[in-house]
This record gives C-alpha cells, structure tokens and sequence, in this order.
C-alpha cells in the first residue's frame, strides 16, 4: 500500500502567533515552525500501516522553503522519500486553494492512501482532508481513531460526538487521523543520519500543473477584511478561599443569573 | 431580499437547537430556507416554521444516513444550484464542516468556519490563535459558505408558513464511497450535548483519580450543564474522550464555562476560550486558567466544589 501523509509546518503552539499587517496573513517568518502536532500522528499511522503491509511513504508538504524542517522531521521518523510544494505564487492560499495545490500535487505522486491531520493548529479548519476527498474523487475516511487496512479497502472507526461510527471504503481513500489514534516516535539518531540521504523533489507551480490564478492571496475564495488583538480581559475577580469560596462563587453565579 | 439556506442538524428528524439559532442568524442577514436531508422530517416540519423558515428544502431519501457526508454536500450543492442562495449557514461541526468543505469545492466557493457572529454583507467573525485574535473575513469567491458555532446567536421564534420543496436526488458513485456499516454510541447520561450546552462544567487532572468525576457530574446536574474534561483527565481514562474540551478534543463556546482543577494549557483554551462567562478553582494561584476568569477560587476543590453545589441546590 503507497501512502502519502500530508504534513504542514505552522507556527509553535507556544509562540505569540500574528497575522503579517500588509497582506493580513499568517506570519510564518517571525515564528519558530514546528510540525503541526497532529500531522505527526498522521505520519505514525502511516509508517504503521507500511510496517504491516508493506509499500512506500511518501511525505508532502506544501509551504516556504522553511518547511524543509517539518519533511526532515517526517523523513527521520521513518517515512521513504518527500516531495515539497513550494513557489512563492502559493503564498496566502485559503483551504479552497491550498486542497487544489495539494490534489495536483498529490496526482503526480502514485498512492492507495493519503493520510492527514485532523486539523492544523494555525487555520484549525478541519476542512482540507473532506476537501481533497472531494477533488480526488476518493473516499472520506475522516476523523478515524482506528484505521484497519485490507485488500484493497479500508476500515475506519470515526470518532463522533456520541461514540464512533465504522465505516469502510475501497482505495484509494483519504484518510485523517485524531489524536487518540497512535502515539508518535521519536525520530532515533540512526533515523535523523538517514533522512539527510532520502530523496526530496521539489514542485513548483508549474511542475505540478497547478493554474497561477487559483492559488495564492488572489486565488483564494476567503478574505480577512479587517484584524485586531482582542480587547484585553478585564480581570476577573479572584477570592481565596477561606472556608466560603463555594458560597461566594454561587454568589457570583447567582449575579450573573446562572441560578 | 436574498435567500440564505440554513442546513438542518437533526438526529432522526428532530433538529437540534443550532439549527434555530440559524435560522434565526439568517433572518437578521436575508430570508432563511432549511434544507433537510435525511429521514424524519415529520419531526422536524413544525419547528423549522416556528422559527422562521420561509421555504424548507427536504430530501427526504437522500442515504444520508447510508454513506458518510458526501451525500450530504451532494443534496446541498443541488440546491444551490437551483436556488442561487445569497449565503449558506451551517453548522460548525465536525460533519456541518466536512460538509461545506466539499460544497465549496464543488460549487468553487470561498469557506469560512467557526463564526461566532455574521453581520451584513455576510462578514463573519472569528476568533483566532486561541482567541487572541478576532478577525472579520468575507468570502470572495462563489457563494458565501459560513460554519458557525453553535451559541453563538440566541434562537428566537418567528413563527411562518414555510412552502416545502421536495428535491429529488440521485446520488453519484463519488458520493457513496465510504460506507457506514456501523454508528456506535459509547456511555452517555441524560446530560446535554457538550457542544450545545450553556454551561459547560469540566474536570482535569486535580481531581485525582476518575471516580472523583462524581463531583464535577452532580455540579453539572444541579445547573443542567454538560459535562467536560481536559486531556490529562480523558488520557487518564477518568472520563471519555468524546468529553474532552481544547484544540484535540470539541471546542465550546458556552455562556458559563466552569474549570474544576484544570491548569489552563494552551491548548485546553483553543477549545473553551471563547465562552462568555468563564469560573475556576484550583489551588495554585498561579495556574494560567485564572488569566481568563471572571471569577476564579484559590482553593481545594474537594471543599469548594461540594459547598457549590449544595448552595446551588438551596438557592433553587
Ligand atoms: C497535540 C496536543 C494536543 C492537546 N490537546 C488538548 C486538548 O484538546 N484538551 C486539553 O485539555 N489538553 C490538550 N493537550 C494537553 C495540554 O497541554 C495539558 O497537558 C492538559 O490540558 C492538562 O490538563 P489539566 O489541566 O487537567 O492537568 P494539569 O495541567 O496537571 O493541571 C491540573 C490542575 O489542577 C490543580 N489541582 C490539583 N489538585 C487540586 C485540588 N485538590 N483542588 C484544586 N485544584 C487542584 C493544579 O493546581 C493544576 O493547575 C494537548 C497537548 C498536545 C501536545
Ligand atoms: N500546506 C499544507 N501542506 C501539507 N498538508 C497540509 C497543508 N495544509 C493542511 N494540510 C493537511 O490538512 C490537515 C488539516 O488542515 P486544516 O484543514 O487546515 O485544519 C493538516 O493536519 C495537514 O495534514
């Protein structure tokens, strides 16, 4: 079974995250980049499956050059090769555009199954994996806390507000995972010396066949019309407790009319 | 004035209460039409007038049900083509965002998810980072697709007479890829939906060991609030991971969030920081959760919790 994990760079969750003035996007200069946390489920997952039944993986990252550390993080956790989508023509591309970019990129790679995080920590969308599925015209198998892999289909049990559902497809089918579903290794020392030697193609707009006018800030179908901090808290009001604080805390709730 | 489509969430037809807060939201930006799809609209035909409706799209033998969420964008896009809708709302979800993920391929139209508000002109407001952002985004492309969070507009009656328009479906082979064999539902009280509920009480690691969850459960019933749990709690396998609130469990956004013994990680309040009213106790003053409170208790929660609840009970 060949599989992709696609796998995005974002900002460090613990960084002060800001969108850049002039063109209101994400500023992923200033900021440390870190693997979005999911994604690395994504890739266990994968290298799973593959130590199971074989096949290769394939790590696609779409984003600035900077996101070469993100592929060398999957790479030495034990994915085969990596292909990075990136031409500064993508920069400011919404979920429409980056899923149109990704499914291009994703034609030129052969593959039973791509594999993604739930959601990315910056966008927090949750909206790119249903997206490729439908420009890919493969399954959706989202939101999968178990994926069990067979002849020529998949299993998955999708995580819902009440429990799960279990739901089959055939391949090729995508795939993305929460994070209960695994627990990620680290990459080992052999496995960092190895990935500076696996191979990394690099896509730009034209060798993927991507159209210019539907990716980036103008080919995206969203646009932040206006940003700002938000207002800062007042402080809230905070009691010791000095034997009452269950009592003065019903008080406060009775203010607010809560009870 | 311009229709604005609202999908319906609704378990065996009975919509669930984002759906009128919906409706309500479109009325104030056009003239709401529901679409139903799925089984039971029976049930659903008597509220989606109460609240507004002016038109309710149904299709009724959709195998929604059947297959997972294609079908669903499958019936909207349909609709969206007949009808040329100004806006369409849906529920932000899990599904209600899956399902305008594929609608805005489909139609080539620009998705915004997770509004916490949307004014005229369809400008929709979001909060972002953890909500130390919020940011107004408009869509520039196609019709303008927008998930919003459940509580984010109260739901107002308003009764009319909607016409109903039966569509008929036949669904691709695209759409009936992944096959439900199965739907699970794992233990659940009588408690409401944590994404829908006004109050939201939630546990983590300071109450020490899972059966302590007693506490938090018996609070969460005295105000008739949902249950909640952090990370810690949910891997410790002291509550259910369908429970858990932050950035890998359900984001809330309820009138009164309640933190009983969690820190306040970052990624506990990508999931509950936007709530409108927000308590604490924990008996480390330092811990981040009272950056955010209105009201917060420095204290064991073992003798502040149990004193709650019972002033609660008498004041009732
Ligand atoms: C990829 C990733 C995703 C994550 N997703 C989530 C998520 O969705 N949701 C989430 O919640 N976390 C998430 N986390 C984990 C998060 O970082 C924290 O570890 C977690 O939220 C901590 O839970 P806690 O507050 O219950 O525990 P702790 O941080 O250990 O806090 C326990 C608190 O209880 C207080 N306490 C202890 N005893 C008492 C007592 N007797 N009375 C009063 N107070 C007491 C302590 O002072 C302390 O502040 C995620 C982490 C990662 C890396
Ligand atoms: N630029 C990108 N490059 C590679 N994968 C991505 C990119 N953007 C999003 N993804 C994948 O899509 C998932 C969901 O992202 P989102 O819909 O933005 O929340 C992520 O966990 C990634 O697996």
């Amino acid at each position: 079974m060949n599989i992709v994990v696609c796998v995005k760079q974002v900002p460090d969750t613990w960084a002060e995250k800001k969108l850049s003035p002039d063109d209101k996007t994400v500023d992923r200069e200033s900021v440390d980049g870190v693997m979005n946390e999911l994604d690395e489920y994504a890739v266990e997952e994968a290298l799973k499956i593959k130590e199971a039944s074989g096949g290769e993986v394939t790590v696609l990252t779409m984003g600035p050059e900077k996101s070469v550390e993100t592929i060398r993080k999957a790479l030495s956790m034990g994915a085969d090769k990596a292909v990075h989508l990136v031409d500064p023509g993508l920069h400011g591309s919404d979920a429409l555009a980056t899923s149109y970019a990704l499914a291009k990129a994703l034609g030129t790679i052969e593959h039973d199954l791509v594999i993604l995080g739930v959601e990315s920590t910056d966008a927090r969308m949750s909206v790119v994996p249903a997206m490729l599925a439908e420009r890919l015209g493969a399954a959706q198998l989202t939101f999968a806390r178990k994926v069990e892999v067979g002849d020529g289909t998949v299993k998955i049990e999708r995580q819902t507000d009440v429990g799960y559902d279990v739901v089959e497809a055939p391949t090729p089918a995508v795939v993305s995972v929460v994070e209960k579903i695994n627990e990620p290794r680290y990459p080992s020392f052999k496995g960092i010396m190895a990935a500076k030697k696996k191979p990394l193609t690099t896509l730009t707009l034209a060798d993927a066949g991507i159209e210019s006018d539907k990716v980036g800030l103008a080919g995206s179908g969203t646009e932040v019309a206006e940003f700002a901090p938000r207002p800062p808290k007042q402080a809230g009001q905070i009691v010791k407790d000095e034997g009452d604080g269950g009592v003065k805390l019903a008080e406060f709730l009775a203010q607010q009319k809560f009870i | 004035m311009a229709e604005v489509l609202v999908l319906v969430e609704h378990v065996d037809g009975a919509p669930k209460k984002v759906t009128f807060e919906l409706l309500t939201l479109a009325r104030s930006l056009g003239e709401p039409s529901a679409v139903f799809i799925g089984n039971g609209y029976d049930n659903a035909k008597d509220k989606l007038a109460e609240y507004g409706a002016q038109k309710v799209y149904v299709a009724g033998d959709a195998d929604a049900e059947s297959y997972l969420v294609a079908p669903k964008a499958e019936v909207l896009a349909q609709v969206v083509q007949q009808a040329a809708p100004a806006a369409v709302l849906i529920p932000s979800t899990p599904e209600g965002k899956e399902v305008a993920a594929r609608l805005a391929v489909k139609t080539e139209s620009g998705v915004l998810t997770d509004a916490v508000g949307v004014e005229d002109g369809f400008v929709a407001k979001q909060s972002i980072f953890g909500g130390a952002i919020n940011v107004s985004s408009k869509v520039s492309k196609g019709t303008p697709i927008i998930t919003v969070r459940p509580n984010s507009t109260a739901p107002e009656a308003a009764p009319a007479q909607p016409s109903e328009e039966q569509v008929a479906v036949t669904l691709s082979d695209a759409a009936k890829k992944a096959k439900v064999l199965d739907r699970v539902t794992e233990k659940r009280g009588g408690r409401p939906e944590l994404t829908e509920a006004a109050i939201v009480v939630s546990g983590g690691r300071g109450l020490g060991e899972g059966s302590n969850f007693a506490l938090i459960e018996k609070l969460a019933d005295s105000l008739g609030a949902a249950v909640g749990a952090s990370r810690a709690a949910t891997d410790a396998g002291w509550y259910p991971h369908t429970n858990q609130v932050g950035q890998t469990g359900k984001t809330v956004s309820p009138q009164l969030y309640m933190a009983i013994g969690i820190s306040g990680a970052i990624q506990h309040r990508a999931g509950m920081q936007t709530s409108k009213t927000i308590v604490a106790v924990n008996k480390d003053p330092e811990a981040p959760i009272f950056e955010l409170v209105d009201f917060g208790v420095v204290g064991d929660l073992f003798n502040v919790v149990p004193q709650l609840t019972d002033e609660i009970d008498k004041r009732k």
